[in-house]
């Protein structure tokens, strides 16, 4: 190339081009990012495997709770005697959140005083909400040190009340969640489902 | 490459020269060996502080073997995966032995890489010119805890599981983008055996790939600027008529054979763990572990395993959820920033004054401390030391501007020097 070539370089054409380039290529590998990012979200199987489950009530007796699975998550589903109902609003001064005001963690319908459909009835995710633990079950109330009985998280010391609701002074945020459930019939709940009647 | 003068007339004769010269014309092998080994000039006054980088690079070249023939009987699925670790334990041919030199490989690649960390900072190793090689030294360890941490997940037992939904959840913590990017990570609402089956692609793929790339330039930008020392003086300033460093000796045969004394003493202590305490009391490998994972029950005592454990104390001191991601991540980003927060204008601790000496000292301390704290449960005085130590923790490289530049130095010798 010699001086004179060099001279008649159009570099304004030069650098237009080397920058449509560039950003055709971007937004080209951006595109192409689509599908390899998409494949990282939970597939259709995993998905599918999500869909609601039935679980039955009736042999469940007052004050005892079982654990099932929804979506690979942890539910508890506690049924409380009087005795634990009758004791929810007295430890309400040591709650960070007592009136369910934090509206991720429930549905509607469960937005009140017991966070349930049927005060008797709780339904909550197992998972704590600082780090998804599972909580641990200690229903026994110790009032003096303001412990109404509820649910420890062993990791990291969060302590929830009879109704998922957290303590203050815990690392954990929020309430338990209450996944989307709604009563086939009386015995019988769905968990992860609530359209038709809650 | 081409600053290295190729020596004429010490090719080997006959054949072997020929194959040489062949290669040689077709490829740098010779110019890049004295480049890198044989007219690499390393001070002559190392110390044994200097020995965990090529210790690292052995565990790392043994982590790689034993992990490829693990891969050969592992099951990454959910459902086999606890089960074939145990059939590789008890009916693969010595399966035990590739096994636990992994699972104790693991443990002893951090242990070595904190010491060399440790090196830098004693030495000042991070300062200019060699602010990249930290950088790029820093970058090694942040892939180094995502292996170890995806790999902590392929065994699915108890702590696997638990250990790895409370660091997920950790980036759930993140405001707005938190809830998807943590379903991006599992791929499922919960950890399963699609999240199994990812973790074990990056610990197999994409993190020994980004480990072994980046190691690679670690060295090719160690050997750009040289080697420091624990004089911490450039050795270039003073060179013969060669143009060779005069307080340097070449990485081969010297200082190999010096490393090679360190990495039998290393293996003695290595193989001892391996054959009489692989689970090292449950600190390398923990006790829940033995169990398979149960998604219903989190064990009763959860820890991570050691090596994350001063970082985790630090998260676990912080009683808020975002606050405790923010300090967590900064309390392992922070020294990434080293070479910048260190205003001294000596490397090395020996010119240092009272302040630094005690700064580090104090670090120290902090940091086994932490690590201490991370392994015992989360209640009343632990918390309370917990964030004391925090405290210490982040003091000691937020007030290092301060206490570095008014630290009184003392002077620095031209030429390396010798302690007995």
């Amino acid at each position: 190339m010699t001086e004179d070539d060099v001279d008649r370089i159009d570099r304004n054409r030069r650098h237009f081009l080397t920058v449509a380039t560039v950003v055709t290529g971007v937004v080209g590998a951006g595109f192409a990012a689509i599908p390899f990012l998409a494949s990282l979200k939970p597939s259709a199987r995993a998905q599918a495997l999500g869909a609601p489950v039935e679980v039955p009530l009736g042999s469940i007796e007052p004050g005892e709770m079982v654990r099932v699975l929804w979506r690979g998550r942890l539910v508890f589903v506690l049924r409380r005697d009087e005795d634990m109902l009758a004791r929810l609003p007295e430890t309400i001064s040591e709650l960070r959140d007592p009136n369910s005001e934090v509206i991720d963690q429930q549905p509607d319908y469960a937005a009140n005083d017991t966070r349930s459909v049927r005060p008797e009835w709780l339904i909550v995710e197992g998972s704590c909400t600082h780090l998804g633990c599972a909580p641990l079950e200690d229903f026994e109330p110790r009032l003096v040190e303001g412990w109404g009985g509820g649910f420890f998280c062993p990791c990291h010391g969060s302590k929830f009340d009879l109704a998922g609701r957290v303590y203050k002074g815990v690392p954990a945020p929020t309430n338990l969640r209450v996944p989307p459930h709604r009563f086939v019939r009386d015995d019988l709940i769905l968990i992860g489902q609530d359209t038709g009647a809650a | 490459m081409a600053r290295v003068e190729a020596e004429v007339g010490k090719r080997p004769e006959g054949v072997l020269g020929g194959l040489v010269k062949w290669i040689d014309d077709r490829f740098p092998m010779t110019e890049t060996l004295k480049y890198h080994v044989t007219e690499y000039y390393a001070s002559k006054n190392f110390n044994w502080w200097f020995v965990f980088g090529v210790l690292a690079f052995v565990v790392l070249a043994m982590q790689l073997v034993t992990g490829i023939f693990l891969t050969m009987n592992y099951k990454p699925m959910a459902a086999e995966a606890f089960a074939s670790v145990e059939y590789i334990m008890r009916d693969v041919e010595w399966g035990w032995l590739i096994r636990y030199l992994h699972s104790t490989g693991a443990s002893f690649f951090f242990i070595v890489v904190y010491l060399h960390m440790f090196r830098a900072m004693l030495y000042g190793s991070y300062k200019k010119p060699r602010e990249l090689i930290w950088l790029i030294g820093m970058m090694i360890f942040f892939v180094l805890m995502a292996e170890g941490f995806a790999g902590y997940l392929l065994p699915w037992g108890q702590m696997s599981y638990w250990g790895a939904q409370v660091i997920i959840s950790l980036f759930g913590a993140i405001p707005v983008i938190g809830d998807t990017l943590v379903e991006y990570i599992r791929g499922d609402y919960s950890i399963s055996d699609i999240t199994l089956n990812r973790f074990f692609a990056l610990h197999v793929i994409v993190l020994p790939l980004a480990l072994i790339g980046l190691v690679f330039v670690h060295i090719v930008a160690l050997h750009e600027v040289g080697s420091s020392n624990p004089d911490g003086i450039e050795i270039k300033n003073n060179k013969d008529a060669n143009g060779k460093p005069i307080d340097g000796i070449a990485f081969h045969p010297y200082h190999t054979s010096k490393d090679l004394v360190a990495i039998i003493v290393f293996l003695m202590i290595f193989f001892a763990v391996v054959f009489f305490a692989p689970d090292m009391g449950g600190m390398f490998l923990e006790h829940a572990n033995f169990e398979p994972a149960n998604m219903t029950a989190t064990p009763e005592h959860i820890a991570p395993i050691w090596y994350y454990t001063p970082y985790y104390a630090i998260l676990r001191a912080v009683p808020d959820k975002l606050w405790g991601f923010i300090l967590f991540g900064l309390s392992v980003l922070l020294p990434v920033f080293l070479p910048w927060l260190d205003r001294c204008r000596v490397r090395s601790i020996r010119y240092r004054g009272w302040m630094y000496k005690t700064a580090l000292t104090v670090f120290v301390i902090t940091f086994v401390t932490l690590g201490w704290l991370g392994l015992q449960p989360a209640t009343g005085t632990y918390v309370l030391l917990a964030r004391i130590f925090s405290v210490l923790y982040f003091a000691f490289f937020l007030l290092m501007p301060y206490y570095t530049s008014k630290d009184k130095t003392k002077p620095v010798p031209e030429r390396v020097v010798y302690h007995g």
